[in-house]
């Protein structure tokens, strides 16, 4: 049974450094997880990954269940994409190390 | 060691050259990524969580100084200043970007090196016994083996699309360093009659998801009929492998199906072909390679500052009872250099690392470097009277911890740190335990203890064959680790058996540090070493230590 459509964010990664990368609400891809647009409607939000699908310039897009957080913006519900948000716990590597 | 002839070079140069163009038409948009993806696969990149990631093959895990020295220059210039050691002999760089890797993969050829054949459903990286050549117990040096399975595996026209991927290990030991028995195909140099060399045979091992331990499917296999038979194996296998379903197309699930006495039955069946067609260019290549791995020419001197360092020092006393191991020459020791520091990510190094040790070698080990399985670093040959001075140089690079063998010696797979597979953490588990048994201060005492740690069912991290195994799971999003005992990846193999419900991350270290404490109770004596406890007293008194306030331990 298909589970019901809970709010997400686009995600991806840059095809030239393979950097973690989000849709923002200009409809442009961001590196900060910060910036990125909550997606709350189902319709939109396959809208959106089909499109970029399609797109060169990034790869492997997909929709990634996210949570408002109290600041509003999108927060990772899942501990994946809570690394992916930040990088590696070894190093200080990674969008944590502002790279 | 084995050098590169014209054939190879140019076979090497044409690759990186092709992939160059490739990168290039995929940055220009004229590739899709569906289109790229198999390309640069082939070439050893993968698209990691947060980078992209290189593998790098080491054949047999043999290097030498000059290529030690190019993985840190690869490190340094085109990475993150560090390289990751894996449990197949490989390097991983974990923030490569893509228009640097053909540049990445240039420099790799200059010193006789590649990305091919680490990923694919093709032959892997042929791995050996890291102490290959050195040791002591060595019936014969495994890696011309595995450097004649490498030369016929590469680019073979008839294995480039085989149902998965294929693994194949040698040793030459009697004591089993290279894990052969979790491998598509193990190989073990035995003795047959009158001093004759031959091979057993295993086949149809793997971890991953569905452990299984190889069977043998040939007791002596005379040493001229190698490649026809592993060929045969791979033939039948290329026949008859599923493919409807990637999850069931290992060798071991062929094997499994067809039970190993029919799939011995197709495999002689093909052999009595296959050796007709084997003209005996195979044996003369043999005997051409092996004269490239022939022995160092040893220096003869006293030992004398060695056994002085040993009575004065007990720094040096600790490394030399776990990090050195007997040399077929009495005069030498082979020394393992820990990529463990306790809290460090095992198998990491930085290029600052790579090259003291590429330095120390070249200066005290006739230029040989082995990278272990268990991601550590050898140098197989050392004087015993250089061991004081190479302890003291590892020492300053802080690449002297004495913990090879110990608790804190763990093998982690990237997890899910790095990986797109992963379902949870390894590396943060394994710094844990480390620090906690340099906390407790015992790790010595309790010594023989490998603690194996993998980020999903994949299990790279070895854990089904960890005298403890902890595997990494994703509840709901939370990481989650189940843990079991008993599995031992030597001539003694054994898959670990589970030990119940699965652990929260926060837990597994206190669970690791019971079943230490468990051990230390139950013990015979000093010299029973955990496994042994653990196949005399059995699951029981473990999983009452694991789960306390648990009835199920009561009964079972
Ligand atoms: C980072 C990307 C990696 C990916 C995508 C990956 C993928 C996989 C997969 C899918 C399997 C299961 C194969 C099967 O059951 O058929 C596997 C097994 C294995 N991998 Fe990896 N792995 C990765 C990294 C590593 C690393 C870093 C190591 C060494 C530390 C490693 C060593 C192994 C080993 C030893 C096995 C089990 C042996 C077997 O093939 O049965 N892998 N890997
Ligand atoms: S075991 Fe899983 S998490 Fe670990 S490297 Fe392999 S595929 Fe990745």
């Amino acid at each position: 049974m298909a589970r019901a459509f809970r709010p997400c964010v686009l995600t991806a990664n840059d095809l030239f450094d393979g950097a973690v990368v989000y849709l923002d609400p200009d409809g442009a891809w961001t590196r900060r997880p910060g910036a990125a647009r909550l997606l709350e409607d189902e319709a939109e939000a396959n809208r959106r990954l089909a499109a970029a699908a399609r797109e060169d310039a990034i790869v492997d897009p997909y929709l990634a269940e996210a949570v408002p957080a109290s600041d509003g913006r999108p927060k990772a519900v899942h501990v994946r994409e809570a690394l992916r948000a930040t990088g590696p716990s070894n190093y200080d590597h990674g969008k944590q190390a502002g790279s | 060691m084995y050098r590169y002839d014209s054939f190879d070079r140019d076979f090497v140069r044409n690759r990186v050259a092709q992939f160059r163009q490739q990168v290039e038409r995929r940055i220009d948009g004229s590739l899709t990524e569906e289109e790229f993806k198999p390309l640069r696969l082939m070439n050893g990149l993968y698209l990691q969580l947060h980078a992209y990631m290189l593998r790098v093959a080491i054949p047999y895990g043999t290097l030498d100084s000059r290529q030690m020295r190019r993985l840190a220059h690869i490190a340094e210039r085109w990475d993150k200043g560090y390289g990751h050691f894996t449990t197949r002999q490989n390097v991983q760089f974990n923030w490569p970007r893509l228009k640097d890797v053909p540049d990445i993969l240039d420099a790799l050829a200059d010193v006789e090196m590649h990305a091919i054949q680490t990923s694919g459903n093709c032959v892997r990286n042929v791995t050996a016994d890291h102490f290959a050549g050195a040791a002591a117990d060595e019936i014969a040096d495994p890696r011309p083996t595995a450097e004649l399975l490498r030369q016929w595996s590469t680019d073979h026209p008839e294995f480039a699309f085989l149902p998965r991927k294929f693994k194949i290990a040698v040793s030459g030991s009697p004591v089993d360093r290279a894990v052969t028995r979790a491998h598509d195909i193990g190989i073990r140099i035995v003795r047959i009659a009158d001093g004759e060399l031959g091979y057993e045979v295993a086949v149809g091992g793997g971890l991953g998801r569905t452990p299984v331990i190889g069977s043998v499917i040939r007791k002596c296999l005379p040493e001229a009929d190698l490649l026809p038979y592993v060929e045969s194996v791979l033939q039948v296998y290329n026949a008859i492998g599923r493919r409807d379903n990637k999850f069931k197309a290992r060798i071991k699930f062929t094997v499994g199906e067809h039970g190993i006495e029919a799939f011995r039955d197709r495999v002689e069946e093909r052999f009595r072909l296959q050796r007709k067609a084997f003209g005996g260019a195979d044996r003369a290549l043999l005997e051409r390679i092996r004269a490239m791995f022939a022995a160092p020419a040893y220096v003869q001197a006293p030992t004398g500052g060695f056994d002085a360092a040993l009575a004065r020092d007990p720094v040096f006393r600790s490394f030399v009872d776990t990090n050195l191991h007997p040399h077929r020459n009495p005069d030498y020791a082979i020394v393992t250099v820990s990529l463990k520091a306790h809290g460090a990510t095992p198998g990491d190094a930085t290029a600052d690392q790579m090259r003291v040790i590429a330095d120390l070698a070249e200066r005290y080990g006739h230029d040989e470097i082995r990278i272990s399985h268990e991601q550590n670093c050898v140098l197989p040959h050392v004087h015993r009277r250089d061991v004081p001075a190479v302890h003291a140089a590892l020492r300053e690079a802080g690449l002297a911890t004495a913990n090879v063998g110990l608790a804190s010696d763990i093998i982690a797979c990237p997890g899910l740190d790095y990986c797109n597979l992963a379902t949870a953490r390894s590396i943060p588990i394994a710094q844990g335990i480390a620090r906690r048994m340099k906390e407790r201060g015992d790790e010595r005492e309790v010594g023989d203890l490998k603690i194996r740690i993998s980020g999903c069912v994949n299990a790279c991290g070895h854990h089904h064959v960890g005298h403890i195994g902890i595997l990494g799971l994703d509840r709901a999003g939370v990481e989650n680790y189940q843990i079991t005992l008993g599995g031992d990846g030597t001539d003694t193999a054994a898959l670990g058996e589970r030990t119940g419900p699965a652990f929260p991350a926060e837990d597994v270290v206190p669970a690791v540090d019971r079943l230490i404490d468990t051990y230390l109770e139950l013990r015979s004596d000093d010299d029973e070493a955990f496994l042994a406890t653990y196949r005399r007293v059995g699951m029981q008194p473990f999983k009452a230590a694991l789960y306390p306030d648990s009835a199920s331990t009561a009964g079972s």
